[in-house]
């Protein structure tokens, strides 16, 4: 069982940490529609959508109350109002995800009754979906306030059908999937394409690969012009299976149990060739289950994914002198931490040191003894002598200090291109891993080889 | 200092600065006054701008009171480079919790400064304090007091909490903490009789190092940049220049205008964006001096660098001629940058006075001629109707309308913060032109305009698939 440390202290240095606000704000950015909304000051969304758009090279639409000092003292009830009804007359959203700041939630607005006193003034806005969230800068990281945001997603009550929006109808069994914080758009598009090669129907919470992914539009807009719809919301009820992929997806997918007794399990991750694996595995009992156990179906495994298994298990073969004994050391939140260290433990690499943003209980079961939640010094510290260093773009001049070299992984990466669709999970995902990982650390071998030397 | 509405609405009505007064001179301008709008607001906060105009200041410690966002969502996203230390570009932070917000967040704030200065040993702290902490009142300036006393390394508090306004206030909040802590502090260690200070520039890409070295050989020092590669020991001695020269920018106005009051320092507003600007500035320092040996050098090296130019531009006048631009972007770039593009042939069609004073926007209209379309107004919508009614071939502007122009497949280049190129001074034209062409005749365009062959085929049989549809 691995030591969670938690050294508290006076100083952060080089911060590993993102906010809050910025996690929910992703997670509201995987609904269609979506036009997130911070109460707070302008300044807490511009540095949010600086961090995003740097990251997917997109526009990334957001919005401030912009509260002032005056408002601060008095009470930001107008400034949510106004704010709302500017931005339903500007931008036309499906739904507005309202989440809290630092400063407002020092100040204490009470953002529930806000809501239904902007509900009570305003009909006209009955049928749309505002989801608010409570996230104050001053406690958790970017990954637990994603995970609020879910929660409140997956909370939420979107009400009836409206009489233009019809239901829609399909054959194949709906399975609810819970997209964790460590899942990229290119993440989820993998998982929601092995999903539905089984056959089933998945409703992905969120659904970043449809508004992050980098694309195309053929005319300009102003809110996301992808991810999970109200109308899928609105039929949660329908899965007979809730998927949380990620460990910090359990609370919600408990939320979607009790709302409509949907069962569900967790993923803790979806990378290296067991977790897929296993993953697969129940993806394809979901069908067989609800067959006459008199005739039994024989559990039916796509082509393409066995054809996947035996490529990613050569690929195993070629990859695993490069990582055998090679000591990496970490800074990633919780869920990518986890589901990391194990696919390189698994390679024969040993995890050095790692270093975490914020607490959870998958932290108990990391392949090291001990975990340190802390910032990119104690990272620093503690990763002298590795052979690799995994983490986000701020990594790199540690780095280079460290002479080791850098993958990076995590919020933000600003000096990369593609996270809009980097995929690395599945069986294809974790290829895309190993190869990538592989070739560092082969490129760091010849440089250090007696060829190079003479 | 205290922060008291006096003072930021002093900020915001710097005598020196056209903002404030409109055509008849009767009424304040809006502009700089107004509040930011809940749902429209874009932009930085006071915090954002304090920290532009102060972290460039590159062997201080830049310390953050405050909770996980100001910090770790901002940290070592800056374009200002140093040519040593590199000490400015860590992101340190009180990370705030929950208890300290509760019981205040003084102490762990005096540890913090306690420990930076023991292990990183910086020239000084500057502390900045965010809407949290200034909500819960933590005193801000007793502790840095204290620690200044204690530890006897300058640690200046800097009063910008992200509620106050927006990042253009936070600038001159900035510019304050220099004004009341920094600013006089030290002699020089000798004088020169053409010392100079540059006010405003922040060495984005490196900028300042193109234009620094005609300084030099014209035989002009500059004694203190604020702030831009700055170290702590300059701006300290900055009383003591005998001209401050503000670049590109009123953000700081109130140093120049405080300066001139409290050490009789004279200011003048310069550009370093185009050759004709470049040249300006050149010869304004010089007969600011009245010196006629410093007036000749000036002029020679004026001569010596336009000839270069001459050549190193003329295939790229070449390839840019008639190319029609659509400009965005604030103050004073506005028109320094038309004259820039005009430098090189180019057309440009629309420009923003979103941000200009009205000297500024005079300027404009002489530069632009009769059909130029002045933008009040810079949605993403408006620009591209502006660009599509103009058949304009390229955008400039700031890093936040890339994406506008990308997505609707329309060259784009940045000229704003966040950039990657310096277009200073001449050798930074030569870039401009570069990166111009770059994006004007890239052959990506016609690929991402580009039909796919069956929405062609489907378009050309239209008429035949409504038939068949009826």
């Amino acid at each position: 069982m691995t030591t969670v440390l938690n050294p508290q202290k006076s100083l952060s240095v080089n911060p590993l940490k993102m906010s809050q606000p910025l996690g929910a704000a992703l997670a509201f950015l995987g609904l269609k529609g979506m036009m997130p909304l911070f109460h707070g000051a302008q300044g807490c969304t511009a540095f949010a959508k600086v961090v995003l758009v740097r990251h997917f090279r997109e526009s990334i639409p957001l919005s401030t109350t912009a509260m002032t000092e005056v408002s601060t003292i008095l009470g930001g009830e107008d400034h949510v109002e106004q704010a709302i009804l500017t931005i339903v007359d500007k931008y036309k959203p499906q739904v507005i995800g309202l989440l809290t700041t630092g400063l407002t939630e020092t100040r204490g607005d009470d953002m529930g009754r806000i809501l239904k006193i902007v509900r009570e003034k305003h009909p006209e806005l009955a049928s749309l979906p505002i989801i608010s969230v409570s996230t104050p800068d001053y406690k958790g990281s970017l990954q637990d306030g994603y995970t609020a945001a879910i929660e409140s997603i997956v909370a939420t009550d979107y009400g009836p059908f409206a009489s233009d929006e019809p239901p829609t109808v399909s054959m194949k069994p709906q399975v609810t999937v819970l997209c964790s914080s460590h899942l990229s758009p290119g993440d989820v598009e993998e998982l929601k394409s092995i999903v539905e090669a089984f056959g089933l129907t998945p409703v992905m919470i969120p659904d970043l690969s449809r508004s992050l992914d980098g694309h195309l539009e053929d005319n300009p807009h102003t809110v996301t012009t992808g991810g999970t719809t109200i109308t899928q919301l609105k039929q949660l009820n329908r899965s007979c299976l809730t998927l949380a992929i990620g460990e910090s997806m359990r609370k919600s997918a408990q939320i979607l149990e009790g709302r409509f007794g949907t069962k569900y399990e967790v993923f803790p991750r979806l990378a290296g060739l067991d977790a897929v694996d296993a993953f697969l595995w129940r993806l394809s009992q979901i069908l067989t289950s609800r067959c006459d156990h008199h005739f039994p179906l024989v559990p039916n495994i796509p082509a393409n994914l066995q054809r996947q298994r035996r490529q990613l298990q050569d690929v195993i073969l070629d990859t695993h002198f490069y990582f055998g004994g090679k000591k990496v050391s970490l800074a990633l939140e919780p869920d990518l931490l986890y589901q990391t260290a194990w696919l390189l433990t698994e390679m024969g690499a040993k995890i050095q040191a790692a270093v975490t943003t914020t607490k959870s209980p998958i932290l108990e079961s990391l392949p090291i003894d001990n975990v340190t939640i802390g910032d990119l010094a104690d990272l620093e510290d503690l990763a002298a002598g590795s052979d690799l260093i995994i983490t986000n773009s701020h990594g790199t001049a540690l780095s280079k200090r460290l002479q080791a070299p850098l993958y990076r992984m995590g919020y933000p990466i600003f000096d990369q291109l593609g996270l809009g669709q980097r995929c690395l999970v599945g069986y294809r995902g974790t290829m895309q891993f190993l190869f990538d990982v592989g070739n560092i650390l082969m490129e760091e071998e010849a440089k250090h080889s007696p060829a190079t030397l003479h | 200092m205290k922060l008291t509405k006096g003072k930021i609405n002093e900020l915001l009505t710097q005598p020196g600065c056209e903002h404030n007064h409109n055509k008849e001179g009767q009424t304040k301008n809006k502009s700089c006054t107004q509040q930011a709008q809940p749902g429209s607001a874009q932009g930085g906060c006071a915090f954002d701008g304090a920290s532009i105009a102060l972290v460039p200041i590159t062997d201080a410690a830049h310390l953050v009171h405050g909770s996980i966002a100001c910090s770790g969502n901002s940290w070592n996203s800056r374009g200002s480079l140093s040519s040593g230390p590199m000490v400015y570009k860590m992101g340190f932070t009180t990370d705030l919790s929950e208890n300290d917000v509760i019981f205040g967040g003084e102490k762990k704030l005096y540890k913090a400064i306690a420990e930076i200065i023991k292990k990183y040993n910086p020239a000084a702290i500057f502390v900045y304090s965010t809407c949290v902490t200034a909500l819960i009142g933590d005193d801000l300036d007793a502790v840095c007091k204290a620690a200044t006393n204690k530890y006897e390394t300058p640690v200046i508090p800097v009063h910008a909490p992200g509620f106050v306004g927006s990042k253009n206030l936070g600038n001159r909040l900035g510019g304050e903490a220099l004004l009341q802590h920094v600013v006089g502090t030290k002699e020089p260690p000798y004088i020169t009789a053409y010392d100079i200070n540059l006010i405003g520039e922040y060495n984005v890409a490196g900028e300042m190092w193109g234009v620094l070295p005609l300084f030099k050989k014209a035989g002009i020092r500059v004694l203190a940049k604020i702030t831009g590669d700055a170290r702590y020991e300059e701006v300290c001695t900055a009383h003591r220049a005998k001209l401050n020269v503000m670049i590109c920018s009123k953000a700081l106005i109130n140093m120049a205008t405080a300066m001139k009051e409290r050490y009789n320092i004279p200011y003048i507003e310069e550009s370093f964006y185009g050759i004709g600007d470049m040249n300006r500035c050149l010869r304004n320092i010089a007969a600011f001096f009245g010196d006629e040996a410093l007036m000749v050098r000036v002029e020679e090296i004026i001569a010596e660098e336009t000839a270069k130019l001459d050549v190193a531009l003329a295939p790229y006048r070449e390839r840019l001629k008639g190319k029609r631009m659509v400009l965005y972007t604030g103050g004073v770039k506005s028109w320094s940058i038309v004259s820039a593009a005009q430098d090189l042939g180019m057309e440009v069609v629309a420009t923003s006075t979103k941000k200009s004073t009205e000297e500024d926007k005079a300027r404009i209209k002489q530069l632009l001629g009769e059909d130029g379309i002045m933008l009040e107004k810079g949605s993403p919508e408006e620009l591209l109707r502006v660009i599509e009614k103009t058949k304009a071939d390229l955008l400039v502007a700031g890093g936040r309308n890339q994406y506008t122009a990308l997505k609707a497949r329309i060259p784009f280049l940045d000229i704003n913060q966040e950039r990657h190129h310096p277009y200073a001074g001449y050798v930074g034209m030569v870039e401009m032109a570069r990166e111009l062409d770059e994006a004007v005749h890239s052959p990506i365009w016609r690929q991402v305009r580009k039909a796919a062959p069956w929405e062609i085929w489907q378009q050309e049989h239209e008429s035949l698939l409504n038939l068949e549809a009826e």
